[in-house]
């Protein structure tokens, strides 16, 4: 080995080359310029996914033998508040869906509609941004037929899910998605799982799939579906809550 | 007597190619580190969570070895997600560069005459005794091993198995799941690779190091290497 290469210099070079690495690397992910290229891989990530791949693509659905012996719950387990509890000791009879914004025929669906109009059942993959995964059957009605029950404007742009549970900093849950994937068959409004209703941990009485997302953008405990042109004027404006408070990703296909 | 001289070593395509991975697999692996920290368990099969039987499990990794620094999984995501592109199409043109040079041919593909098995035990015996073959500038048997491996098996899988884990892919491209087996599996592989890619890292500097650092570190910058010649006189 070289003279100059001694151990102590080489140790040395690579405490001092790792922790300015580092701190470069914190202080670049701060630094404006550098921050807009990171977030526009973000675009273009989207932009390519839907460029390249097919819009109506299912999502893989799975046999019963494939369910996962216990679906994990995430997020809020139990939305706060007398009004959710109210809801929950009257088996949410009372529960109204209102569909509202950019649509012609603005109006509410209680369960009962909701469970009576047309089904799909599909045993899917939920996939949390966290990395785990467990495989659920969901029953709902697809978004779609809501959509056109309502008569969505040729304005509109974006479907949002006004949530009942209140996060940190007193802000509402809330998730959006685009046209895409609104209208593709295996967006529902599941208010079973496996055969049962939805239990308060994972949503009840009803809660968003949008199965080629990841888990925070399938929106739980949905009391309001609104139609918009823009996401910038709703709530902080980035189009949910983990996108608003956190930094996560408007799109979560990936 | 012993003579030196400087032979032209390293391609322009080779040296950019190093350069940018060297900085692009540390963003990787340490913004990969970060995004494991949020669930740091790993199961087979195609469903895994918290109830599941994992079969590995680990303590979060410390700041030092995450980007950032602190805990943040969605800016883990945003470096993990944006440089993904320059390792796989920095991959992807190095491959196409290499085949249309020779690069792979000349200097990467194995000869008949280096796999036989005496050849390969004498160069194991050679790395043992910290010979690394420096008076010819080519690769050694081993080490065309090892970058094949790296560059063909090892990245390609790293890359695919990532792409796996995007429930959009998955349904776009369903053949994903299908090569590792389920969405946790290829997760498991994911980390498998990130942490062959950090063994191979490690190995590699320290290789380096022995085998005389500033004439390959030249090598690497400029393309041009020494090689010591012995002359029978």
């Amino acid at each position: 080995m070289s003279r100059i290469f001694t151990r102590r210099s080489v140790v040395t070079g690579f405490a001092v080359g790792s922790g300015a690495l580092l701190s470069g690397c914190d202080a670049l992910g701060r630094n404006e310029t550098f921050r807009g290229m990171l977030l526009s891989a973000e675009d273009g990530n989207f932009t390519i996914q839907r460029a390249l791949t097919d819009r109506m693509a299912l999502a893989r659905e799975f046999g019963p033998e494939h369910l996962s012996p216990v679906f994990r719950a995430n997020g809020t387990v139990l939305p706060e508040g007398a009004a959710y509890a109210k809801h929950v000791a009257e088996k949410f009879a009372n529960w109204k869906v209102a569909v509202d914004g950019l649509v012609t025929r603005p109006q509410s669906f209680d369960m009962a509609t909701l469970r009576s109009m047309p089904q799909r059942s599909q045993i899917t993959r939920h996939d949390c941004v966290e990395g785990w995964s467990a495989i659920g059957k969901w029953t709902g009605v697809p978004l779609k037929l809501i959509l056109d029950a309502v008569g969505l404007s040729t304005r509109a742009r974006y479907i949002v899910f006004h949530c009942a549970d209140m996060m940190k900093g007193n802000h509402r849950y809330y998730e959006s998605i685009d046209l895409v994937d609104a209208f593709h068959p295996q967006t529902i409004l599941a208010w079973a799982l496996n055969d049962a209703l939805v239990p308060v941990p994972n949503g009840a009485p009803v809660r968003l799939r949008v199965e080629r997302q990841l888990g925070y953008k399938h929106a739980k405990y949905i009391e309001r579906i609104e139609a918009v042109d823009d996401l910038t004027k709703v709530y902080r404006g980035k189009g949910g809550y983990w996108e608003d408070g956190s930094g996560y990703e408007w799109y979560a296909g990936l | 007597m012993t003579t030196s001289r400087k032979i032209f070593r390293h391609r322009l395509s080779t040296r950019i190619w190093h350069w940018v991975n060297a900085v692009t697999i540390f963003v990787m692996l340490m913004s990969g580190l970060m995004i494991f920290n949020a669930h740091p368990r790993l199961y087979w099969g195609h469903y895994g969570a918290n109830g599941d039987a994992a079969w590995l499990e680990l303590p979060r990794f410390p700041g030092w070895a995450t980007i950032p620094s602190s805990y943040s999984l969605a800016e883990g995501r945003h470096w993990h997600l944006a440089f993904a592109w320059v390792l796989g199409f920095g991959l992807l043109a190095y491959m196409i560069i290499s085949l249309l040079n020779g690069h792979f041919r000349k200097d990467v593909a194995l000869s008949r005459a280096e796999v036989a098995p005496a050849h390969l035990i004498d160069d194991v015996k050679k790395h043992a005794r910290l010979d690394f073959h420096s008076d010819t500038g080519r690769y050694n048997p081993l080490q065309k091993i090892t970058y094949s491996l790296i560059m063909f098996v090892v990245l390609p899988l790293a890359i695919l198995s990532g792409l796996t884990l995007s429930p959009g892919m998955n349904a776009a491209w369903p053949w994903l799941i299908d090569i590792f087996g389920g969405r946790q599996s290829a997760r498991s592989i994911h980390f498998i690779m990130a942490a062959a890619i950090a063994a191979f890292i490690v190995v590699h500097l320290l290789l380096v190091l022995l085998a005389g650092p500033i004439n390959e570190m030249r090598s690497m910058i400029t393309g041009w290497f020494r090689i010591s010649e012995r002359n029978a006189s």
